[in-house]
């Protein structure tokens, strides 16, 4: 079975892993990979494998083990690598507080608490959901509004349905499988109310999730008010312009007894803001190198905690980078420092990492403002790549070569993405 | 079951007086219709215990608040519960608002409010340096302070109870019959209750409750206050509260540093007709962050994690009435808006001298015990601390809630204190109250109550009532999700 | 008789979600023309969803002695979409016992459609 407690805790490590979902574990196998001997992998659930466990739909690992998985099967991969691989794993166990010489404090319900150095830390805590206080609908406060990933929870792990008529905010990828999940369940779903002119969640899913259960998507909509003094008793929604205002005059009242919010992700970083990290505006992540290392020297970020991710293998790849890195680190090998960094231009969101070395390729993971058809990504004028079509829903991975980036001399090197002709 | 006194209503001037008669060897019962104290108005209060200068010379209002607010550093170190003076700042913008501080400074003077000053616009931005430029004077007075009402109304309770009050929670009344030989006929749904004595602390139906006793016609207008919570990152971003200058109808739009570390801003007031509703509005936002914007210019929308509203219970005149009825043996408190809060200690003392001068005989309760067990915050202590607690109880090392850094043992210590609802853990503990607004824990919160109380998952509810929050997939019946 | 021969599908393998565009003007399924795929997977799914949509289905079922109260299964394949709803409701009342092993099979030919449901994880048993 899956367990694998240290029978003692040291008090240091190579390497400290706080999280143990995807990001986590496979940092632990590239700190592995990398010679670093003792690596300890925390997580705060008294499982490993984060959130994968929920997730039990399919759509997961065609790319970092090349067949398609679900969630669990996913998770339970990763989990056996990490217990071949000889890594301690503690679980019930909250990484409380850092310091920036990397002294963690651990509140465990198997350890009490404990204090544990490490040579060097990775950050993998993954995300949290926005709730309604992050985009202030109106109306009364019954129960019965929740986030997507809550109602996963109860209906996927504990057998418990949030409802029976759910109306769903936002068409976040966790809210698009779990319209089709209560489906299935017996919930009538009443509907997807979107306020942006296009689905925020792959087109895969509006496809497979709606559209087979002919569940309405309402984009450019939102849900105006909700109503109930103890339980949710409906919503009233409308029609939004282009400056998101509500078209009052057109909007309808939706009876429902239960809200699911779909409305994004939140890296989480409680923990990293413990330290003096520099955090970017926008990923509101930690800025990163091109190692995952951020702004405090030894402590690494990655998956959802640096930037949010669609796609788990790209958090397993990512991931497995930042672990390389914080094993090289923890024993002493530091590459060249990055001496580019990137900046977001025309219809780009944000780079991560935020900075790159011309002596090395990498991956470069992006975001885009606005859907864009036949257009060209460009880095300055060193590098360009054309695209079929971007989508903000879709991240946008570019492999760069050293070659290209040893033919720009400056500091900073502008990201567009333009249409083309 | 005969009581010598029934108070309905437990907010949190029914919880002081609870307590204060708790003194007294009496039979006590409070009776409160929400399936927990504090539920109702004192849920959603500001929590500001006001600095005693705000309410005119000659009302009830005055008098109370500065005799109320004296009363609190005795009741926090007996009682355990979130409170300090972080002062007060009244600001103006203008030249003609500086000569209203200077009528504030005046009125409270005459009180014997201490420590109030005038600042210059220098000195406000050199102790308060997020707050604009605009700011010509301020009126600082040291003596205002915060606290979690809340959990004010719990620790109160839970101290009365220890005491000897009865506590009888879901229970509404419906009717109230004075007898022939005197005392009252009390009917609820479940029980009646006969008592001697009745205080009405019923707050926004303290109205409807006089009626039934033919003990005054009063008429009860909620005016409406919407307030938004912003992330604990702000903290430390004001240490006071910050009030406008305040106009004849409103205290204004307030900064408020609760307690916790969050930022409060608000509240609106406007009059609605409607006792129950407490909804949220686009336009309240808007009127909030506008006015907060004007003299704290770093307040952005974006930083809001949470908002609600609460009723003030208002009446035609404006001041409290705190005073016996036509109805002998019916004692009144009516019309307790702000500054209820922070008179609610001396509003107790002064019903305590109103049922004595009614006759009923008031002897010391020599076994009287003012002290609550102190409760464990696990995040504040040091670290040794931690480690032995932790060390004796494995259920302090495990995390509950991320976001406030609350330990699992602290929820279960809640719900042995009397929480049976998640807005009961949530305001005992504050799990689920920060960022995730519970989107983490309220699964793990909700095992720990259906595990502790012996009830299933369905049987968990928000906050009583019909706020059941899961359902069984097989089809539910009509009342499935009752209160718990 | 509706004129349509090109038929749109979107291509559900990946996330890439390539379009797919059908030409049945032959009105022979056997032989329908893909294109707008990115892959063979995306040529082999438009040929058929085109003549017989089928889909992956994946649920929870009830389980005893184990720290959480459902287990995750997934069809071993992929059953006719007009299904798959049925499906779902075929599994809903199965209880199983802890422990359980990644692959356990939950229901043999659910519906007789030669597809079998599994468990798609470990469960300990507490």
């Amino acid at each position: 079975m899956i367990t694998a407690e240290p029978r003692h805790l040291e008090s240091r490590y190579d390497v400290v892993i706080a999280g143990a979902g995807p990001a986590g574990m496979a940092a632990a196998m590239g700190a592995r990979e990398r010679g670093a001997e003792k690596i300890l992998l925390i997580d705060r659930e008294r499982e490993a494998g984060g959130i994968l466990w929920q997730c039990i739909h399919h759509g997961f690992g065609l790319i970092h083990f090349g067949t398609e998985l679900t969630g669990p099967e996913y998770a339970q991969r990763c989990l056996q690598q990490v217990i071949d691989g000889g890594i301690d794993v503690l679980t019930d166990t909250y990484v409380y507080d850092i310091s920036p010489e990397r002294t963690l404090k651990l509140m465990s319900g198997t350890q009490g608490i404990k204090l544990v150095d490490a040579g060097a830390v990775v950050l993998a805590m993954g995300a949290r959901e926005r709730t309604r206080g992050a985009i202030r609908i109106g109306g009364e406060r019954p129960s019965g509004v929740l986030t997507a990933g809550l109602a996963q929870k109860f209906v996927n792990m504990m057998g418990l349905l949030p409802g029976r008529r759910v109306v769903i905010l936002g068409s976040g990828d966790i809210g698009l499988i779990m319209a089709r999940r209560l489906t299935l369940e017996g919930v009538e779903v009443l509907g997807v109310f979107e306020i942006m002119p296009h689905a925020n969640g792959l087109n895969r899913n509006v496809v497979q999730c709606l559209h087979d259960f002919d569940i309405p998507l309402h984009l450019s909509t939102t849900i105006v008010d909700i109503r109930g003094r103890e339980r949710v008793t409906g919503v009233t929604v409308a029609p939004v312009d282009e400056a998101f205002k509500p078209d009052m005059s057109r909007a309808w009242d939706v009876d429902c007894d239960t809200v699911m919010l779909s409305i994004g992700l939140i890296p989480e970083n409680e923990l990293s803001r413990r330290i003096n990290l520099r955090f970017d505006p926008v990923t509101t992540g930690p800025i990163v190198s091109s190692t995952m290392e951020t702004t405090a020297n030894g402590v690494f970020a990655c998956g959802n905690v640096a930037h949010i991710h669609d796609l788990v293998d790209f958090v397993s790849r990512e991931s497995l980078l930042a672990g390389r890195s914080a094993g090289e680190f923890a024993t002493g090998k530091r590459p060249p420092a990055d001496n580019i960094r990137l900046m977001p231009g025309d219809n780009v969101t944000y780079c991560v990492p935020q900075t790159v070395s011309s002596d090395r390729e990498h991956t470069i993971y992006m975001r885009v403002k606005k859907p864009m058809e036949e257009c060209t990504i460009k880095f300055g004028d060193i590098y360009s790549k054309k695209l079929p079509y971007v989508f903000p829903a879709e991240m946008v991975t570019i492999k760069m070569q050293a070659k290209f980036l040893q033919k720009f001399h400056g500091d900073t090197l502008r990201v567009d993405v333009v249409k083309r002709g | 079951m005969r009581y010598d006194v029934a108070i309905i209503g437990g907010g949190v001037v029914g919880c002081a007086i609870a307590r204060a008669l708790s003194r007294f060897r009496l039979r006590t019962i409070l009776l409160e219709k929400e399936c927990e104290v504090g539920f109702g108005t004192s849920k959603s209060n500001s929590g500001i215990i006001h600095a005693g200068h705000n309410g005119a010379t000659g009302t009830l209002k005055g008098e109370l608040e500065w005799a109320g607010n004296r009363l609190w550093d005795k009741l926090h170190d007996e009682l355990d519960f979130g409170f300090h003076r972080n002062g007060e700042l009244m600001v103006a913008m203008s030249p003609e608002q500086v000569s209203r501080l200077e009528h504030f400074l005046e009125q409270g003077r005459k009180r014997g409010v201490t420590g109030l000053e005038i600042w210059d616009g220098d000195r406000v931005r050199r102790e308060e340096p997020a707050l604009s430029t605009e700011i010509v004077a301020a009126l600082a007075a040291p003596t205002a302070g915060v606290v979690n009402p809340y959990e004010v109304c719990f620790s109160l309770i839970e101290n009365a109870c220890l005491n000897g009050v009865e506590l009888a929670v879901g229970m509404p009344v419906r009717a109230i019959r004075p007898m022939a030989g005197g005392g009252f006929d009390i009917v609820t749904p479940e029980r009646l209750v006969h008592a001697r004595y009745i205080v009405n602390s019923a707050g926004l139906f303290s109205d409807e409750i006089a009626r039934m006793a033919g003990a005054g016609d009063y008429t009860i207008r909620p005016r409406k206050g919407e307030e938004y919570l912003l992330d604990k990152r702000l903290k430390g971003l004001v240490t006071r509260t910050i009030f406008p200058c305040p106009t004849p109808q409103s205290k204004g739009i307030l900064v408020i540093p609760t307690y916790d570390g969050t930022l409060m801003i608000g509240p609106t007031a406007g009059f609605i007709d409607d006792k129950n509703e407490r909804s949220t509005t686009a336009a309240g936002a808007e009127e909030i962050f506008a006015a907060v914007r004007r003299f704290c210019p770093g307040i952005s929308e974006r930083d809001c994690i949470a908002e609600f509203a609460g009723l003030r219970a208002t009446i035609e005149g404006d001041d409290f009435v705190i005073a016996p009825s036509k109805q002998k043996g019916f004692i009144n408190c009516v019309g307790i808006q702000s500054p209820g809060l922070t008179a609610a200690p001396a509003i107790a003392e002064r019903i305590v001298a109103i049922l004595r001068d009614e006759g009923l005989e008031m002897i010391e309760n020599d076994r009287f015990q003012p002290r609550v067990g102190k409760r464990v915050r696990f995040a504040t202590l040091s670290l040794e601390d931690q480690v032995r607690l932790a060390a004796e109880d494995h259920r302090f090392g495990r995390i509950g809630c991320r976001c406030e850094q609350i330990s699992e043992r602290e929820i279960i210590d809640a719900i042995h204190a009397g929480a049976r609802t998640l807005d009961g853990i949530k305001f005992r503990t504050r799990a689920g109250m920060g960022r995730c607004q519970g989107g983490f824990c309220s699964w793990r919160s909700m095992q720990l109550l259906s595990s502790e109380l012996g009830i299933p998952m369905t049987a968990v509810t928000k906050r009583g009532g019909n706020t059941w929050i899961v359902c069984e997939r097989k089809a539910k019946s009509a009342n499935e999700g009752g209160d718990a | 008789m509706s004129d349509q021969h090109i038929y749109e599908y979107l291509c559900i393998g990946c996330p890439l979600g390539c379009h797919l565009l059908v030409d049945d003007t032959e009105g022979d399924t056997e032989g329908v023309k893909v294109t707008g795929w990115g892959c063979k997977t995306g040529k082999a799914y438009g040929e058929q969803e085109h003549k017989d949509p089928r889909r992956n289905m994946a649920t929870s079922v009830r389980v005893k002695g184990a720290r959480w109260g459902r287990v995750p299964v997934k069809t071993t394949g992929t059953v006719p979409k007009k299904l798959v709803r049925d499906v779902a409701r075929a599994v809903q009342d199965i209880e199983i016992e802890a422990p359980i092993k990644l692959g356990t099979v939950v229901l043999a030919n659910v519906l007789g459609t030669g597809v079998d449901i599994v468990a798609t994880r470990d469960m300990e048993r507490l």
